[in-house]
């Protein structure tokens, strides 16, 4: 199979829908000895688990994500869209429509129910992620009592210029797929089944992963240039990721147990003066070089950076307001977090400048030992908040996986 | 500029981290380093790259440091545990005679041992007459301004105490041209920089909003206030130091050109969206200011950049001149207009002159440092 170059392979995935009319599995678990194969792009990643797809999932290259306002004031309403939508997600990541004979094959005289555009796409590695935002927890639904102590409103950072507009939300989707039709196809289809219940108050597409979260996938890049992530917390780290990201029974409360907390920012990069500033600078405010990604003081990606170097005149090689010493674990009491951003361009700001940065997505334990800290020292001392903005921010609670038979937050609601 | 401080400190080292290092890890040299004794493998190197793999078989945490002459620190690297290993790189531009530590406990003068180095030692740029005149210039230039900043910030203060609020109105634009001119000297100076110049939203927690833009707010929005006079009074307090501490800073001329890169960079994200001054709405004094400033110091390095790239210099007289035709078409009365009496339009005629000029700004430190 070595030479079977991944467009192909998407093709024939493709074409396995059309045949099959139901999945892309066919074609790609066929193929599965081969290692390039298990990366591929088409595959479909399995919806119920013990904790929800779209996490440690291998990042992949798209995302289309949405925040949403619950506008039925009636429990049982939310309840039954929350089902309606687990049928419908789980469907589609597994490369179908979000209904049975949805976009075609349906009665002529009724709108489809599916809109069509995901149809010959494969699975394209599909996740939706659900997540539960503060203010779902007031009296509307009966959920005050179950609000997490955890899911704090964020605090205001220093530098803030967050648009309301486009911040928070009752609810969260997230969609990431390896083809960005597939994606803004989940989104989209989502949105419809909940039109009357719940209105989209903000939604942000993003391209190109900027973590790795697994050890295979190779670190991409932001746009600054920089290798982004290189220390995540990884899949495989199984020891990390109960320490830094799973929600247990002791942090409580229960229906959260084996969910995490999820933080949105969106992050507006002035990447026309990042683009003059000298190599040597660029190096000096990250603390790593640009072409390798090595920590200052050191040679490989991977070396551990040692903050403890010291260069002509005593001076730290990887400066006291860098962002890698300062969101170091080293430097924030062992807090680490599990991110999962993605670049995105939103047009042009009107200006004459693109609008563009990073969609930053972490995933963490607990927002008020982990994200807060470390956003406090980032947005106080950074060098790099003088190149960046944070215009958006989100935080949101995310369940646990779906168990057999089991809906979307069906904990939350039980 | 505090960026280009620390920079320029390292530079040398950060060269050896950005790929073409010819030692890897196999050309390193080990040392041992236990609580009465510093082995180092290899006493003798060539200039360029120099890798120390620093080992502690001791029992105290230790360090590790290369000295030139004179105990001029080199490189170091701190903290290394009983049984760990560090690295430390560094690049050795001249040959010479230098000396290695190692420091168990973390502290005295460590346990010395000579170290040589060969080869050929790269040219130094001190002495370049042009250089030396360039950043004399502009020290000359930043005592003028901070002695105006004094005094203009002199008589706001004294006019806010006063409550002379139309005066003091009047006077908040005119004495933070001064400021803004030599902004990026101005910043070098950790905390005084937002206790003067910090804006409400930028304030980092336990931290009071004070300074230019408390004071703004105070005589533009809310009034002034029970604690106006003491704001206005530690203003001027902030503002006698830093001047005192801009005359006394030495800049390099690549310092310099990164502080009129710098000076632009201010524009394009305060100016040009009037956050700046988002009580007074007076953000075109600053914008003036700031292109001075940047002028200034690009004016000072302009024989050098004149005789080691033409075309640049004229490409940096043809982009001040049309960022200044654009500025001042928005002259009104002594000052200027208002940035909220500016249109969308004009704002983005704007911001593509400063983009034009920055442009080619940025190009003008790698001019200057050329060998």
């Amino acid at each position: 199979m070595s030479g079977f170059s991944r467009r192909r392979l998407l093709g024939y995935a493709g074409a396995g829908v059309a045949l099959a009319g139901a999945g892309a599995t066919a074609g790609v678990l066929a193929t599965k000895e081969s290692p390039e194969v298990e990366n591929v792009a088409a595959a479909k990643v399995p919806f119920r688990g013990d904790v929800q797809a779209g996490i440690i999932t291998p990042a992949q290259d798209h995302m289309h994500f949405v925040a949403l306002d619950v506008k039925t004031t009636s429990r049982d309403e939310l309840i039954d869209l929350l089902k309606q939508w687990t049928v419908a997600a789980e469907r589609m990541t597994a490369g179908q429509e979000a209904a049975e004979n949805g976009a075609v094959g349906g009665n002529a005289e009724a709108p489809p129910k599916d809109t069509g555009e995901a149809l010959d796409l494969p699975a394209s590695a599909l996740t939706i992620t659900i997540g539960f935002g503060p203010s779902l927890f007031d009296d509307r639904f009966g959920l005050k009592d179950k609000r997490p102590a955890g899911l704090i409103d964020l605090p205001r950072f220093p530098q803030d210029d967050l648009d309301p507009a486009r911040s928070n939300g009752d609810i969260c989707i997230q969609a990431c797929a390896n083809d960005p039709q597939v994606a803004v196809h989940a989104i989209r289809n989502l949105v419809r089944i909940g039109f009357g219940r719940v209105a989209v108050r903000w939604s942000q597409l993003g391209f190109g992963r900027t973590s790795s979260t697994t050890r295979s996938q190779a670190t991409p890049r932001n746009m600054f240039g920089f290798k982004d992530g290189t220390r995540n917390i990884k899949a495989e780290d199984t020891e990390l990721l109960k320490e830094h990201v799973w929600v247990t029974k002791e942090d409580g409360p229960d229906w959260l147990v084996g969910g995490t907390y999820l933080v949105t920012r969106r992050i507006r990069m002035h990447i026309e003066i990042w683009d003059r500033t000298s190599l040597s600078e660029q190096e000096q405010i990250i603390g790593r070089t640009k072409g390798e990604g090595a920590p200052l003081g050191q040679q490989k990606e991977f070396d551990e950076p040692d903050l403890h170097v010291r260069g002509a005149g005593g001076v730290p090689l990887i400066g006291e307001v860098s962002h890698i010493r300062l969101a170091s674990p080293e430097s924030l009491n062992g807090a680490r977090i599990l991110r999962r951003g993605y670049n995105f361009t939103d047009g042009s700001d009107g200006l004459g400048h693109l609008d563009a940065g990073l969609f930053f997505v972490a995933f963490n334990r607990d927002s008020r030992k982990q994200y807060v800290p470390m956003q406090q020292a980032l947005s106080t001392k950074d060098e790099m908040m003088e190149y960046v903005e944070h215009t958006s921010s989100g935080h949101f609670a995310v369940p646990p996986g779906v168990k057999e038979g089991g809906f979307w937050g069906d904990t939350l609601f039980r | 500029m505090r960026k280009a401080v620390v920079i320029l400190g390292s530079l040398a080292v950060l060269a050896a981290c950005s790929g073409n290092t010819t030692n890897t890890a196999s050309g390193a040299i080990p040392v041992e380093a236990s609580d009465d004794a510093c082995k180092v493998a290899k006493t003798e190197a060539s200039t360029g790259t120099v890798t120390f793999e620093v080992a502690n078989k001791g029992t105290k945490v230790t360090e590790f440091y290369l000295y030139a002459e004179g105990d001029r620190i080199l490189g170091e690297v701190e903290n290394i545990g009983p049984g760990l290993s560090r690295k430390l790189i560094v690049e050795v531009t001249e040959a010479g005679k230098f000396q290695t530590a190692c420091k168990p406990g973390m502290k005295g003068d460590g346990i010395r041992g000579d170290f040589t180095v060969k080869g050929d030692s790269k040219k130094s740029t001190e002495g370049d007459a042009l250089l030396a005149e360039a950043t004399k210039s502009y020290q000359r230039y930043v005592n003028s301004q901070a002695d105006q900043l004094l005094v203009k910030t002199e008589e706001f203060v004294n006019a806010v105490k006063a409550k002379k609020v139309d005066d003091a109105k009047a006077l908040f634009p005119v004495s933070r041209i001064y400021w803004e001119r030599i902004e990026p000297v101005a910043e070098s100076f950790g905390d005084l920089d937002p206790k003067i110049d910090g804006r409400e939203d930028v304030i980092a927690e336990g931290m009071a909003f004070t300074g230019y833009h408390r004071l703004e707010k105070d005589l533009w929005e809310s009034g002034l206030q029970a604690d106006s006079e003491k704001i206005a009074d530690q203003l001027l307090v902030d503002v006698k130091e830093i001047v005192a501490k801009a005359k006394a800073v030495e800049l390099t001329p690549v310092q310099l050109a990164n502080g009129a890169k710098e000076l632009l960079d201010e524009v394009a994200t305060g100016k040009i969206t009037g956050e700046e001054d988002r009580y007074s709405h007076t953000d075109l004094w600053d914008f003036r200011a700031n292109v001075d400033g940047s002028q200034a110091a690009i004016a000072a390095l302009r024989p050098v950049v004149e005789q080691k790239d033409k075309a640049l210099a004229s490409t940096l007289d043809v982009k001040f001149k049309a960022l200044d035709e654009a500025l001042e078409k928005h002259r009104k009365g002594d000052g200027f207009k208002l940035y909220t009496e500016l249109s969308k339009d004009e704002v983005k005629a704007l911001a593509e002159a400063v983009d034009a000029l920055g442009e080619p700004v940025s190009k003008v430190a790698e001019v200057v440092s050329a060998k």
